[in-house]
Formats: C-alpha cells, structure tokens, sequence
C-alpha cells in the first residue's frame, strides 16, 4: 500500500537495514583495504555473530551480554582465521583467497548447521526496546529505531578509531601501501590481524543486533553477503565513507522497492549496482585503479 | 608449465580423447560394483559439462565467476519452458535453444561484469546471479514455476532416419549423456589448444602484456565468458531432462559454489579436472552422508576437504597427479647449452604489408605532447619526430619524463594535451592495442613476460597477434594450423639467439635471457617503429655486449627509439639524440652535437663527457 505512513516506515526501515548494511560492508572494506584479502566467509561471520548472541543469550537473559559476547567470540574466530589460514594467503593470488575464505564459509555455515541443526532460532529484543513507539505521525517497532541507534552509533565509533587514533592512522596508511608502512618500522602484520579481527567483529557484531529483528538461520549469511557486495561496488572498495553511502542507499533501495512490489527489491538493488559500473566504475567514492 | 601452454605447437595428442571415450565405455560395467547407478553418472557427466565452460574460463583464462548458476539456471528453464509448454517437440532443439540462450544471457552479464576485474568481478558475478535467482523466484514464475520449478520435462527420442530410439531413464539416459559429454569434452579440448585458448591464457598470466602485443583481450574475456555460459546453459537444458524436472535450485548460489569447489578440487586448467571432482563431490556425498553416517554434515567434511585442497593443493587432483608423473615420469630436459646461431646476423626484418612512408616525412611524431598528474607535469609541451628507419636515442635524468613519453607513444597511457602521429594519420586516442596492430610496440623496462610459460610459449603470443589481428573467433582452429606462425616464432628465437633455449620456462631465464626475450616479445609483433625502454639496465658485461649485438641485427628495416642511462652504448648506437630534462626537451641533434651542447652537459652530463 502505498500511503504516508507506510512510506515513512519504509524510510525508517531502509535507514536500520542501511546503517547495519553499512557496518558489515565497513567490516569487508577494511579488511580488503588493508589484508587485500576479500573475504567471502564474511556472511558466515554474520551468522556465526546471530547465533554466538544467541546461545549467550539464553545462558544469561541478558541482551547487552549477548551483543558483547557475541561480538568478542566473532572477534577470536576472526583472529584464530587470520592467524591459522589468512595469513599464509597473503602472497598468493587473489582466486586463491576467494576460494578459501569461500570454503572457510561453508565450514563455519555447516558447523552451525551441525550444531544448531536447520530450525530457526529468535533472540527477543531487550526489554527496554520491546513494544512499539508512537512517533506522532506513526507508530513504530522500537528495537528497529534502537538498531538505527546503535549502528550509528558502532559506525561512528568505527570512524573514530579508523581517522582520530595512532592506530586507525597505521590502518588507513596500510590501506594505501601496505608494504611500505611495514618499511617504515610498524609490524604490518599484527595490524592486519587486527584489522581482520575488528573487521569479522564488525560482521558478527551486526549479526547479534540484527537477530531480534530477523529469525537465524545458518544459509542467513549468504544473502547479507551479495548485499554487501552490492554496497562495496557501489560504494568504492576500500573506501570507509563508500561503504556508509552504499549501504544506506541500498537499505533505502530495499526497503522503497519491496513496498511497491517486494519481488523486485533485490533487483532493483542490482539495476543500481550496473548503473554504478557503467557511469563510474570505481564506485561513488573509490579511488581510480585501486583493485 | 602452465594450462593453455601445454603442448603447444607439439603433435596433436589423441590421448586425452582416447582415454574420455574407453572410461566413459566401460563405465556402465564397472559402476554396478561400487554401487553406482546410471543416475548419479548422468549427474557427474551434468557436472562435468558444465565444468568444461568454467574451466575455460577460470582455469585458462583466469576469471573466477561465482554466477554460473545463472546460465546454468537460464539455460535449463528455457529448455524446460520450450518443451513443457509444446512449443517445442524435439528434446535436442530445445536444448540447442538452452544452450544458445544462455550464451546470450553471458554476453549481456559478460558486458556488465568484464567492466571490472579480480576481486570486483567475482564480487559482480554473485550479485548477478543472485538476481537471476529473484527474477526467476518472482517476476519470471509465470514461465518458470516459481518456486515449483517445472516439471514434467520429456525424455528425449532421437529419430535417426531408420530407426528411432527412445531414450528413456536408466542407462539408455547415461549413453545420450555421454555422447553429449564427449562432443562437449572434443570441442573444450579444440578451443584450448586453438590460438584462442592460448591468448586466454596469456591474458591470464599477464593482461597489460597481452594487450600491448596486439591482442583485444576484453573480446577475448568476453569470448571465454561466452563459452562458459553456453556450457552451463546446456549442462542446465540437460539436468531437467535427466530429472524430467527443472527444479528452482539451478539458480541458487549453491550451484555456482559447486561448481567452483569441484573444479578446484579436481583441478583447475585441466578440463576433466571438473568432471573428477563432481564425481569426489557426489561420491562423498554418498559416501559421506549413508557410509560413515554423517546425515547432514557431509557438506562439512566436503568443506574441509575443499579448504585443505586450496591450502595444500592447489592444482586439484588431476594437477596432482600430473605433477607426480611429471617428476616420476619424465626426466626434466637438461640445460641446452648455450647455442649461438650463425644464421641470426643475416636473418632479415620480416615484413608484413605496410604502407610505406613518404620519403623524408617522419614516421612517428609527437606534437605538443603534455602529460599531468595532478598538479605534477610529467611531460610538457614535447615535440618530437623520426625519420623512417632511423636510430633515435632519448637520454635524460631519471624522472625526466622518458618512460611517460614512451608510455603516451605507444597508447598506454592518453595524453593531457597534444597529438601523435605515425605514418602521417593520428593515433593519440587509439589505446595500445590497436596501436601495436599499425606496428608500434615498446619493450618495458620492467620485464613484461608471461612467466608461466616457455620462450617459444612467450614468443607466440605477439606472433598470434601479427598473424591475426587483434580478435579472431578461430576457437577450432588448431595453432599448428594457423599459416607463417611457426616460422615467425622460430625467426624471432633466433633473432634472439634464443633457439637453443626455446623450451624452458621463463623462471629458469638467466636476467639477460629475460631481457633479450622482453625485447623479442615486442619484436615478435613485427613493429615498424620499436620503442626500447633501457634495454641494458642491469646487465653484466657479457649480456650488454650480446644485447648491444641484437639492437644493431634487428634495426634492419626497423625504425628504433631507445631510452637508455648507457651513455656509451647510445652515443656509439644512436644517429640523434633527444635530451629530456624536467619533462620537457631540453636538445636534439647528433651525438657530437649533444657531447658539445653546453645546456646537456649543465642539466645532465656535468662535464664528465665534455673533453
């Protein structure tokens, strides 16, 4: 239907979906920035976050131990990757890391299967964020506003680290010339083990805020994953701020079309993206040549 | 030695046909004792063509697409949809249409997704097919059942003239199959071994070369995507008719993810690779799930075993395999020693067809040619000319703009501002493939070779490109067949003096060797006007007297531009001198006159060749 209302909601919906878009692909972005690695285990992650909050969840009752803890072990798988596969991938070809972090997916997706079998399981959201609240023109799910809050909020702590802080500076430089920072001194490999742990984290991170909103599933990572190529594409690889533009458009662009006719909203999604290759193949906000 | 390069311009080989055609016999009798029935052959067969198209292009061309479900799926709901819906009667039609269909499709998504390259395009080819996965799902279930997929799919009847066979399920199904897979298996191995495959491989292993050589490698690109799509359009057109249903799962990323784990598995670049690793994936499956009792979790343990491969082995099962009978087997040829050919002074410049240059107008000219990056000029206002046949050295500080020069001559990089001229008509916008294709060509200062390949591999590649053009659909040709091109490579080795060495692999090159081949790949596009970009950098005595020796044989009938920091080899090669200095021309004129301008030895020389 398409009534003011509903519009709005839509708009309210696209900007939660868009920020948490937002910070997944930030997640990938610098981790291709800085490792040069794309890693297609990171809709795994997402999941792996959904359920890690889960089974956290259930033990304690507590939603805010949930997102901790759901993000830090995310965070320890990042690092355990990063030091038992990724980083003997470093100098190989990039097929070679799609495939295996391709396969890295399948491994943690079936591994949750085994464990958690094929059902879906909920996390309610927190009490606090329970209901709905009016917005005077509206009413609106509470926790869908509180995730529009929180992955701000998330995003603009990402920021924080990434362009105000000694480490975010040896980031960002890593991302430019990852080879010669490691010249100038810095272990360049402790930073990008860094980087690939805050990056899942972020992934898993989204996965366990998303979780009240959705019901998990182990396959749920897969579709998160294209979404997030799409953001990358249009927003430039490598590029933090590409990566927040492209994934608020692309929530918008979900959330706008599935209230016309949902069908075509993951189409849509993808006219957006050609459009993006042919007008300007590096990405709204990419850097010519950087691949 | 790598995919694509093997056994080029040796003697056809049979073998692999040979093998394809006595396994896929004897399969019936051998199955039944571990087993297997006809179904699950009819599907590692499904698998194994739709494999062939992919290895085409992953393997040799070195595209790793994530969307193959999608031709898989356009392929097979076409097929499905012609014969569910009556339009079409005849099972071999509607799969031709499939097929043709899908190949369509490639070319459209081919378009969109070769904009880009690496890590872009694999990222593009999932969110395609992830799209055709919705498009089918909704907008499109009118015609493909949603998600009910179609069923109700004929078996096919072929009526020969004199007798009609109905294929029905069970065996008959698997030797329809198999004749399909063979004539699939003929023409993947046809378009490896045509000049085609080997371009796909060259653009593989290195694109900024294969371009600069002559070769339009974005048609290429395009070609092999094409070819993949077809592949997998048939292998889907065929999945609905062994099922007599096209189910909605063709079209979901988990039959691209398949398709790219049993390749890697079985091995990539080697055509039955694919085939050897559906037949690990189902047979694991099977074994796996009801064997061991794994129940669900066998796509885990197939998982693992996919990650281990890519950690440990990389080349599959079959690369394994060859790679053991390779050490085992065969005695790796030991170094030839170092052979010079008499007959290599004396061979003259091969010349195609070329207009010629009116007397006394230069062949190659610059007119205010400008280059900027940014706030940096590269290269200012720079005008410059050579006559026809003439040995024109450019000297000049590093950094002073030489190899931008170099780079903007032969269309590798577009000029800010100015024009180039060769042979009187423009070329400033012509981009380095085509301006290769006129015959103008550089050498790098960087060694551009195709590393994973022998010399005469290496010297093919822009010899393809001067016996053919810059795109030619040969794809069954064989290269053995296609006219002079022997010749040229041979003439070039020895031009080289590389004959001796013609069959090992660029790694086992001593550096001059690499150099003098880098030279020989630009000179194996028969150029009119040869750029060299420091021929002699980094060269011991030995190999600057060699290489000095084949700047002055291959000048015959060759206009020649040399940037070189040598100052004795340009100064006793060269007929004029251009001086660059801060990106601009800075004198011009005979050696002499250069050893005596006061401004060169100023800005450059500092005196030291003053006396």
């Amino acid at each position: 239907m398409l009534t003011w209302p509903n519009f709005y909601s839509q708009l309210l919906n696209g900007l939660a979906l868009g920020s948490l878009l937002a910070l997944i692909s930030a997640g990938l972005t610098i981790i291709y920035g800085t490792l040069g690695v794309l890693n297609l285990a990171h809709g795994a992650l997402f999941m792996l976050g959904g359920y890690a909050g889960y089974v956290a969840y259930e033990e304690t009752d507590s939603f805010l131990i949930a997102v901790v803890a759901g993000a830090f072990f995310v965070m320890v798988v990042g690092f355990a990757l990063e030091r038992g596969i990724i980083r003997y991938f470093y100098n190989r070809p990039a097929e070679d890391q799609i495939l295996v972090t391709f396969g890295i997916g399948i491994v943690i997706v079936e591994l949750v299967r085994a464990a958690f079998g094929n059902l879906s399981k909920t996390v309610p959201p927190p009490a606090w964020a329970a209901g709905v609240t009016p917005l005077g023109f509206m009413i609106y799910p509470t926790y869908r506003i509180a995730v529009l809050g929180i992955a701000a909020a998330t995003l603009a702590a990402l920021y924080i680290v990434l362009y105000r802080t000694r480490i975010g500076m040896v980031v960002r430089a890593g991302i430019e010339d990852a080879l010669m920072v490691n010249m100038l001194g810095i272990n360049v490999y402790r930073v990008f083990l860094l980087v690939f742990g805050i990056g899942a984290m972020a992934a898993g991170y989204a996965g366990i805020i998303n979780a009240p909103v959705v019901s998990l599933t182990p396959d749920m990572g897969e579709n998160i994953l294209v979404q997030t190529f799409v953001v990358v594409v249009i927003g430039g690889v490598g590029s933090f701020s590409g990566a927040v533009v492209g994934g608020l458009l692309a929530g918008e662009i979900l959330s706008l079309t599935s209230m016309v006719d949902p069908a075509y909203s993951e189409v849509m999604l993808f006219v957006i993206m050609t459009t993006v290759l042919v007008l300007r193949p590096q990405g709204l906000l990419g850097v010519q040549g950087r691949e | 030695m790598s995919a694509g390069f093997v056994g080029a311009l040796s003697r056809r080989s049979w073998l692999p046909e040979a093998i394809a055609v006595i396994v896929l016999a004897v399969a019936p009798s051998v199955a039944p004792l571990v087993s297997v029935d006809s179904d699950i052959l009819g599907r590692i067969l499904i698998w194994g063509l739709f494999g062939f198209g992919f290895d085409l292009l992953f393997g040799f061309t070195g595209l790793l697409s994530f969307g193959q479900s999608a031709f898989f799926g356009a392929g097979g709901f076409i097929a499905a949809y012609l014969l569910t819906a009556n339009l079409i009667g005849n099972v071999l039609v509607a799969l031709a249409l499939g097929t043709l269909g899908a190949a369509a499709v490639g070319v459209v998504v081919g378009l969109i997704a070769l904009r880009r390259t690496g890590i872009y395009f694999a990222m593009i080819t999932v969110a395609i097919a992830e799209t055709f996965f919705f498009l089918e799902n909704n907008p499109l279930s009118a015609w493909t059942g949603g998600e009910n997929g179609l069923p109700g799919v004929p078996t096919p009847s072929l009526d020969l003239g004199f007798v009609a066979i109905k294929i029905g399920l069970g065996w008959s199904m698997y030797w329809f199959l198999a004749a399909i897979f063979l004539i699939g298996f003929f023409i993947a191995r046809r378009i490896a071994r045509s000049p085609v495959g080997h371009i796909l491989s060259a653009i593989r292993d290195n694109p900024l070369r294969a371009a600069a050589v002559g070769h339009a490698i974005h048609a290429y690109k395009l070609t092999a995507f094409t070819i993949a799509a077809a592949y997998a359009g048939l292998a889907g057109g065929l999945l609905g008719v062994l099922q007599g249903y096209m189910p909605p799962e063709a079209f979901t990323f988990d039959t691209s993810g398949q398709l790219v784990m049993q390749t890697v598995i079985g091995g990539t670049g080697t055509l039955i690779g694919p085939t050897i690793g559906a037949a690990v994936w189902l047979f694991g499956h099977d074994f796996l799930q009801y064997g061991l009792g794994l129940g669900a979790a066998w796509r885990l343990g197939l998982g693992l075993i996919f990650v281990l491969l890519v950690c440990l082995l990389r080349r599959g099962i079959v690369g394994g395999i060859a790679d053991l009978a390779r050490r085992f087997g065969r005695v790796p040829a030991a170094r030839v020693a170092f052979v010079r050919t008499a007959a290599a002074a004396s061979l003259q410049a091969k010349r195609r067809a070329r207009p010629e240059t009116e007397p006394g107008l230069p062949i190659l000219e610059a007119r205010g040619l400008s280059k900027h990056y940014g706030g940096l000029a590269a290269n200012s206002d720079v005008n410059f000319a050579v006559g026809v046949g003439e040995l024109r050295g450019i000297i000049g500080p590093n950094g002073a703009g030489k190899t931008t020069f170099f780079k903007m001559l032969t269309g590798e990089v577009t000029p800010s501002q100015g024009q180039i001229f060769f042979r009187g008509s423009e070329i400033t916008r012509k981009g380095v493939t085509e301006v290769c294709q006129i015959g103008l060509t550089k050498s790098y200062q960087i060694n551009q070779l195709f590393p994973k390949a022998s010399v005469r591999e290496n010297l093919l590649i822009p010899a393809l490109a001067e016996c053919r053009g810059r795109f030619r659909l040969d794809l069954l040709k064989s290269i053995d067949r296609v006219p002079g091109l022997q010749a040229d490579v041979e003439e070039t080795l020895a031009l080289l003096d590389l004959t001796a060495r013609a069959d090992v692999l660029v790694a086992d090159l001593a550096y001059g060797e690499k150099r003098r081949l880098e030279i020989g790949l630009a000179l194996a596009t028969a150029p009119s006007v040869l750029l060299l970009d420091e021929p002699l950098a980094g060269m011991s005595p030995q190999e600057r007297v060699e290489t000095i020796r084949l700047l002055r044989n291959i000048r015959k009938g060759r206009t020649l531009v040399l940037v070189e920091h040598d100052m004795d080899a340009v100064f006793d090669l060269a007929e004029r001198i251009t001086v660059f200095h801060e990106g601009r021309v800075l004198a011009e004129g005979t050696p002499r006159e250069i050893q005596g301008n006061s401004f060169v030895q100023e800005a450059y020389l500092g005196g030291v060749h003053a006396a």
